[in-house]
């Protein structure tokens, strides 16, 4: 007879221990094929999976097998189409399984092991040595809002936390051990008096009205419920560390600013914007876009609409300082900040945005990256071009500041190394 | 099958259908395998376990292909490395997933996939559930080297016991010895059966008649021959204990896990228990490597038989049977070998050709088969001839025995020899009356096990010296061990015997030695 079970409600995900130890053990092949396939990809992808090839130097599993070079061997292959017997075929190069008849045994003729990499398994390998800087708020009148925890039961408390399952447990249990008579018990009793009343056996009678009366009496002193089964269930409260993320993207998109330097500023935040939300529960971003005025805009407006007009930057630190007054307030938010710009700024407007950096926007910051795009200069020229007004002007800040970064990036394929850089474990800083 | 009379075979006469489209649910998967189950066991008079049909999903197939296969499976990196493999091809569409996987046990467990149409559902429970489990139950091959009741057991507590060593040794400890053992595991097997225990009343036995033939024998002149010197003397009994102690080693000996479990001077009990838990899980496969062939030919004859004989019914429609057709000749499709697709001889194909072919000279024999094969040709009994074939003979002997000059002709088979020290591959022989014979034993020697996988035995550990395990590796023609993995299965094998391990590559016909591995005991 046949026996159907339905499997698919088991757990799944059998081999995932398998995998992240197979990972594990690959782990630095894993992580350089990891960097290779970073060269190649678009920012967009970054929240999918990658399909990586590693050597498979370290997950080799060796068996003894037979060389294939050595000594003679006959095969039988079928779908002869030509050949007689006698006729001589020119050995097959390569040395694959082609022309011979077995496979090469169990992987041991690959070169390169290839598979898929989960979205969080590639992103974990990306920002394995990446860290944020200064997860710690400075700020001392941080206040931590409170979680509630379960931490078993108590005797005392509000009705509302009454643990009905727990307090009948009790309940029960004190009934049975002091053996209240049950209600179908006494129902019996009340029976078996009137049947042996109708019986008319009045000596059977008396002696069940006893027992009917101490039974009775038993289970008006014993209660159901006693005050001392009554738990309740109790809670703690657990302070909850601040896990909120705010992070301002700040971009010139004056007419200097082209549409590949625009890419660029993108491609960057969108890295920090990934980073961040793996660190923390919610992230809000907020974009700022600045010409000679600054505004605050919806992410679709701050990539795409076209703007011109001059460029002043201190308006974008002032409008970001007025948002970050108004809903982020230190001591429940993380303030992480990016400014993207081409370096273009109006004169007289660099010496007000050092102070305002300096004296007002870093100290509520975690972190702020200053990004300079070049129209595919590169940063690697750093030392021939020269340098611009926000370049010089940021330049004064930063030596004071440990958690204010800035690079300059002038090609989609430096981007990573760029980020890699800034967020390096141990802090490199311009 | 304790209700099988009960039900009434005339039901199987009804002309409708089974089931019509593609959903599939348990009452029809139920009324479709009593179908099923009554043309086996009336019809091809099969022999089969109890069955248990679970469904799961492609995900959780993906996870049995990654445990070779079976349900449960300790936890080792190189699983998640099969998983990330077979996953990758997978979802890039190179591969489809097998439609069922069977366990070897008892009850036959067959897991189908919840995305087969019903069709494939029934394909899948006349393979499986029928063809593989005859197979499994009858062959000698399984008979003598699994216990198909207590693997599923065995493998829960291989599993349990590998994560509480992970517990108390660590992770690294563990991956350690299961590596080495993994990398030794096709030399973890016993080629022959249960090597009787010494029994010591049988041992005493034997010196007491050695002992009565000594004195029988005595004769006082032979202490008077001159020439054998004292020294000699001493020295030949140094070499009679030594070969005592060999003897009591078991040596030589070719199942190297068995020695290295029994005999490695620095194992700890646990680690011990790790390889015996490889080497009985190798020996499970065991059988299942020299009859892949068979067994998928047994399988696939079966359900293409239970399909023709359910639509020959008016059980299934037209459109299932075109279904069954379409997929069923993708299973047995054969690439030529200069066909890019081209990987080997399709189990499936040949299997399935040898199989159809027998019934045919059961049948309906040709002149040329009633030379080949006077004892069944034109006998009538196929299913007879097929169910024994299936029980006594393994891949290779079922082709010395079974492959007719009509398959190679079909296949259009053709034997090349490859000399390493010519620069041409030369053909031997192709489908003509002077190559079916040279064809047929070539082909038969390709599927055995002992000339596929290194001839390796452990020849001596030497016990006077460095205590280093010396192994011997057989050449046959002239082929050697590819050195690059050789050298890394030794490490292994050093990293479990503890101390420095030799191979020797010795040529079986002139016992010269032709290469010489050392590596030294490990850190």
């Amino acid at each position: 007879m046949m026996n159907i079970v339905d499997r698919r409600p088991n757990p799944k995900g059998k081999s995932l221990s398998n995998r992240q130890r197979f990972l594990a053990r690959a782990r630095a092949e894993v992580k350089s094929a990891v960097q290779n396939a970073l060269r190649k990809r678009k920012v967009a992808d970054v929240e999918h999976g990658e399909k990586v090839a590693i050597p498979t130097r370290g997950i080799v599993e060796p068996v003894f097998h037979h060389s294939r070079r050595t000594g003679r061997a006959e095969h039988v292959v079928p779908g002869n189409k030509e050949y007689l017997r006698g006729d001589e075929i020119p050995r097959p190069t390569g040395g694959g399984g082609r022309g011979g008849s077995e496979g090469s045994p169990d992987g041991s003729g690959e070169d390169a092991f290839e598979f898929t990499l989960s979205k969080d398994e590639f992103l974990d390998m990306f920002f394995e040595d990446l860290e944020l800087p200064d997860l710690v708020k400075k700020s001392l009148r941080e206040t931590f809002a409170f979680d509630l925890q379960r931490a078993g039961y108590t005797v005392t408390g509000s009705p509302s936390n009454l643990s009905v399952r727990r307090t009948m447990r009790n309940s029960m249990a004190r009934r049975i051990s002091l053996r209240r008579p049950k209600q179908w018990e006494l129902e019996a009793l009340r029976e078996d008096i009137e049947e042996a009343r109708q019986r008319g056996d009045e000596d059977e009678v008396k002696k069940l009205a006893l027992e009917l009366d101490r039974a009775e009496f038993r289970s008006k002193i014993i209660p159901y419920i006693d005050p001392l089964d009554v738990r309740y269930n109790r809670f703690e409260r657990v302070p909850r560390p601040n896990t909120e993320a705010v992070m301002f993207c700040l971009m010139d998109v004056s007419g200097s600013m082209t549409e590949a330097m625009k890419d660029l500023a993108k491609r960057f935040f969108m890295l920090l914007h990934v980073f961040l939300i793996r660190r923390y529960r919610h992230v809000d971003v907020v974009f700022i876009r600045h010409t000679s005025t600054a505004e605050e805009v919806d992410e679709e407006t701050f990539f795409y609409s076209r703007e011109t007009g001059g460029t002043v930057v201190s308006t974008a630190l002032e409008k970001m300082l007025e948002v970050a007054r108004a809903r982020y307030p230190t001591d429940r938010w993380n303030i992480y900040a990016a400014q993207a710009s081409d370096g273009d700024n109006y004169g007289a407007d660099s010496g007000r945005c050092v102070s305002l950096l300096g004296g007002e926007v870093l100290p509520i910051c975690q972190y702020f990256a200053y990004v300079e795009v070049g129209d595919g200069m590169g940063g690697s020229l750093t030392g021939l071009a020269r340098d611009s007004d926000l370049w010089r002007a940021y330049s004064e800040v930063a030596p004071a500041h440990p958690h204010f970064a800035m690079r300059r990036v002038g090609d989609p394929s430096q981007i990573f190394s760029v980020f890699h850089e800034l967020f390096a474990k141990g802090g490199v800083r311009a | 099958m304790p209700d099988k009379l009960s039900a009434p075979i005339a039901r199987l006469e009804a002309s409708a259908p089974l089931f019509s489209g593609p959903n599939w649910d348990y009452a029809s998967l139920r009324q479709t395998y009593d179908a099923i189950e009554r043309i086996a066991l009336d019809e091809l008079g099969l022999d089969v376990y109890p069955v248990q049909v679970e469904v799961i999903t492609s995900e959780q197939m993906l996870d049995a292909y990654a445990s070779v296969g079976l349900p449960l499976m300790y936890r080792h990196w190189s699983f998640g490395k099969r998983f990330a493999f077979h996953e990758t091809l997978y979802r890039k569409g190179l591969q489809g997933l097998a439609y069922e996987i069977v366990i070897n046990s008892n009850p036959c467990i067959c897991y189908i996939m919840e995305e087969n149409s019903m069709t494939m559902q029934t394909l899948v429970m006349a393979h499986a559930a029928f063809g593989h489990n005859h197979f499994f139950k009858n062959n000698y091959l399984f008979r003598q080297w699994t216990d198909a009741h207590g693997m599923l057991d065995y493998l829960s507590f291989a599993r349990d016991y590998v994560a509480k060593c992970e517990e108390r040794h660590g992770i690294d400890a563990v991956e350690r010895v299961l590596d080495a053992a993994h990398a030794l595991k096709d030399h973890g097997v016993n080629r022959y059966a249960h090597r009787g225990k010494p029994n010591l009343a049988e041992e005493q036995r034997r010196a007491e008649e050695w002992q009565a033939h000594a004195e029988a024998t005595y004769n006082d002149l032979w202490r008077t021959v001159p020439g054998a010197g004292k020294g000699k003397e001493d020295l030949d009994a140094a070499e009679a204990r030594l070969q005592e102690i060999k003897r009591e080693l078991g040596l030589p000996e070719e199942n190297l896990l068995y020695l290295i479990e029994k005999r490695a001077p620095r194992l700890e009990d646990w680690q011990r228990e790790l390889i015996r838990i490889v080497r009985l899980v190798a020996q499970y496969f065991y059988p299942q490597k020299q009859t892949q062939m068979m067994n998928e030919g047994c399988a696939t004859f079966v359900h293409y038989e239970i399909m023709r004989r359910l639509h020959d019914k008016g059980l299934i429609t037209e459109g299932s049977m075109l279904e069954f057709l379409h997929s069923h000749s993708s299973v047995i499709f054969q690439p030529d070998f200069d066909d890019p697709r081209f990987s080997g001889i399709n189990p499936y194909a040949l299997g399935f050709a040898m199989m159809s072919d027998i019934q045919r000279i059961c049948q309906d024999p040709t002149d040329e088969d009633k030379t080949w094969f006077p004892d069944i040709a034109g006998g009538g009994n196929a299913y007879g001839v097929l169910r024994h074939a299936w029980a006594n003979y393994r891949d290779e002997s079922f082709i010395l025995q079974y492959l007719s000059p009509a398959i190679i002709r079909k296949f259009r088979m053709f034997a090349v020899s490859d000399d390493s020290s010519k620069p041409a591959l030369k053909v031997e022989a192709i489908h003509d009356d002077i190559g079916y014979r040279r064809i047929r034993s070539a082909l038969s020697r390709q599927y055995d096990l002992s000339r596929r996988e290194p001839d390796i035995q452990v020849v001596d550990v030497d016990l006077r010296g460095d205590r280093c395990l010396v192994l011997a590796h057989y050449v046959h023609d002239g082929v050697l061990l590819a050195e690059k993995s050789c050298r890394a299965v030794l490490r292994h094998a050093s990293v479990l015997w503890g101390y420095a391990v030799k191979l020797l590559e010795i040529d079986a016909a002139t016992d010269k030695t032709l290469k010489t591995y050392e590596v030294a005991q490990p850190g």
